[in-house]
């Protein structure tokens, strides 16, 4: 396999695995508190929804040309990734709280067993819009990679492979387990997505622009070193930076 | 709120998320790309660095706001 497809997979890979454990807390939130049937019909309900999305833009993605695709694929995943690794960085330097599933599923329960019952079509309303919303805006994110990473890699197929993967395995994890999935390492993955989507931004963007990589797709492991040490440097930074703002505090305290 | 607001709520964060200031200096940086990519000079290491640039700017930013 390819440079760049071996980052595809991997990109689709992690991405989805982010966006489903925080969609599987949301499910298991709403299906303890308000019970299976109208968490199952709303994971149901927004996975129908997603597949729509994929049918409909799938294929006019690949309908554009290449170079058009790559730039404007570029120039979005660069912005997206830019939020994603700016989160990641401010997370492990210190300044932002690190995410955490345990809370989130707690506050969730407590907000779906305060609300009131309301039955519709034979299911309780609230669970179901929960568990819809939860996955179909987690859902998307994914959506959004995979045709994006696909099409501008000429893939969609091996982009889905990977997101498949994760998808599965988070599923699997999270039906043997029945608890949110605290224990995995969210943080550092959300800073290789934001590495990751960074990295295929920049790549694709300058291509877009009309510009040349030296060594073609084999320059791809070069931005993925610059993004990566670039990153560890400024977490470095900022971390120093926090020390010393902390201790001067502490000494005017 | 109206649902059209809601929408372009929804895709606006979605894309551009917390500082649009990203988002408006990735599309200067591309634009210098293609100027430079225009000319007979290399083109390709502009954008990281424009990257590196953007990225430092906006935890500024967000470290300011805290």
């Amino acid at each position: 396999m390819s440079t760049g497809n071996t980052f595809l997979v991997l990109s689709a890979f992690l991405a989805s695995a982010v966006e489903m454990v925080e969609a599987l807390t949301i499910v298991l939130a709403a299906g303890l508190a308000r019970g299976w049937r109208s968490a199952l019909a709303g994971l149901g309900a927004a996975t129908l929804a997603l597949a729509v999305v994929v049918a409909a833009l799938g294929p006019a993605l690949t309908a554009i040309p290449l170079d058009a695709l790559r730039l404007a694929v570029g120039a979005l995943l660069l912005v997206f990734g830019l939020q994603w690794l700016r989160k990641a960085i401010l997370r492990a330097s210190g300044y932002k709280s690190l995410h955490d599933e345990d809370a989130i599923f707690s506050r969730e329960i407590a907000e779906a067993r305060d609300a009131a019952h309301v039955e519709r079509a034979g299911v309780d309303w609230y669970g179901f819009t929960l568990a819809f919303k939860g996955v179909l805006l987690e859902g998307l994110e994914v959506v959004f990679i995979v045709l994006t990473f696909g099409s501008a890699q000429g893939s969609i197929p091996l982009a889905a492979a990977g997101a498949g993967g994760a998808v599965v395995l988070v599923a699997g994890v999270g039906v043997a387990v029945r608890a949110p999935l605290a224990r995995v390492p969210e943080n550092a993955m959300k800073f290789a997505v934001g590495v990751m989507l960074t990295t295929f931004g920049i790549f694709w963007s300058t291509e877009g622009a009309g510009a040349n990589w030296p060594g073609s797709d084999a320059s791809l492991l070069g931005v993925l070193g610059f993004v990566v040490l670039s990153s560890i440097l400024l977490v470095r930074l900022l971390r120093r930076e926090r020390r010393t703002r902390l201790r001067t505090a502490e000494v005017r305290a | 709120m109206s649902r059209l607001r809601r929408f372009g709520r929804f895709w606006w964060e979605f894309v551009i998320g917390d500082d649009w200031l990203v988002a408006a200096l990735v599309a200067v940086a591309i634009g210098a790309t293609a100027a430079l990519a225009a000319t007979s000079i290399a083109a390709w290491w502009l954008l990281p660095l424009a990257v590196l640039l953007v990225l430092w700017l906006s935890l500024r930013r967000a470290i300011r706001s805290a």
